[in-house]
């Protein structure tokens, strides 16, 4: 059958691909493009802690050149932290620097020529349930199961329990709905990408260049923003004043 | 009852064509928000980075419904779940 250049899927191609298969107890299981795309993600950013650790061993009183990178580094991602948690950021520094940074190479990685890996939504939801976990443990940790409960009766009495289906719902949203956004947007922009490249590839010379700088580098670090200022922002209203009322 | 493959493409097609009029209720949304993040930086020209910083964290949230519709015109337009396998 014939079909239209949108459709034939030549010339357009954004979609994950399998390297090689194994088989695992039985299953066929795939080793894809994301995960290659994720080990070199990973092995950069490896690379760039060690190098950054050998640097701060030797730290000096007047920083050098990739010092004072180090040091801003640090100095943002803890001040965005700083920004939102208040007294309980120092527990969460680690956590939510390693996130950031993991995303925003991730997003950008697509300057790199890599299918990005937080366009797969195997990479998205992982780190949206690590956030859901993290709520979840923290809401237990500093609210009595009393207070738990009432939140769950919310709108009405606690003594009239028939609200709590749809808030468990609204719960099991906010994992799905973080994913989604960050998965929907890199995928997104990968897939306008590959449009251009795909259809307009006699024309495209130079300019897709600043497709590239919207789509993944602004919008990237955009969603790079967002997904750890709403992780930051659940756990801390779950955490509250951090005494159990 | 069976319909041959160009008609399930063509409402297919038809299909990610309306998904995507969800970008209409976050376009609205996001210039309400830009249009009162101006208002307050006109009214308090200071305060300027967090009113920048909580304009893109809200509109980055309204954005999502009309990523949901582009989402399902991208499953419909290129996974083709509608063929028959």
């Amino acid at each position: 059958m014939e079909h239209g250049i949108l459709l034939s899927g030549d010339n357009i191609d954004f979609m994950i691909h399998g390297v090689f298969k194994y088989s695992f107890f039985g299953h066929e299981v795939w080793i894809t493009t994301t995960h290659v795309c994720v080990l070199i993600v990973m092995l950069i950013l490896i690379g760039f802690a060690i190098a950054a650790n050998r640097c701060m061993k030797k730290a000096q009183e007047v920083p050098g050149y990739f010092q004072n990178v180090i040091e801003l580094i640090v100095e943002k991602l803890d001040g965005i932290v700083d920004g939102s948690m208040g007294k309980f950021a120092p527990k969460y520094y680690n956590y939510i620097g390693t996130v950031f940074i993991f995303i925003l190479f991730s997003n950008i990685s697509g300057l790199l020529g890599l299918r990005p890996p937080t366009a797969d939504y195997g990479v998205t939801l992982p780190l949206a349930l690590i956030t859901f976990g993290m709520i979840r443990y923290n809401k237990w940790k500093y609210q009595k199961p009393l207070t738990i409960w009432e939140d769950y009766c919310s709108p009405l009495p606690k003594w009239i329990p028939i609200w709590i289906p749809i808030n468990l719902i609204s719960n099991l949203a906010v994992p799905v709905s973080l994913s989604l956004r960050l998965f929907a947007n890199v995928l997104s922009g990968t897939a306008m990408m590959a449009l251009v490249y795909g259809l307009l590839k006699w024309i495209a010379m130079g300019w897709p260049g600043a497709l590239h700088l919207y789509f993944d580098l602004f919008s990237g670090a955009i969603q790079t923003y967002v997904f750890c200022m709403l992780t930051m922002t659940y756990i801390s209203s779950e955490i509250g004043d951090g005494t159990r009322r | 009852m069976d319909f041959n493959e160009n008609f399930i493409l063509g409402c297919s097609a038809i299909g990610a064509g309306l998904a995507v009029i969800a970008g209409i209720g976050p376009g609205i949304g996001q210039g309400i928000a830009a249009g009162h993040a101006a208002g307050a930086v006109g009214r308090n020209p200071g305060a300027q980075g967090e009113i920048r910083g909580m304009m893109l964290l809200g509109q980055a949230v309204a954005e999502t419904t009309g990523l949901y519709g582009l989402l399902i015109a991208f499953l419909l337009l290129f996974l083709k779940p509608l063929l028959p396998r």
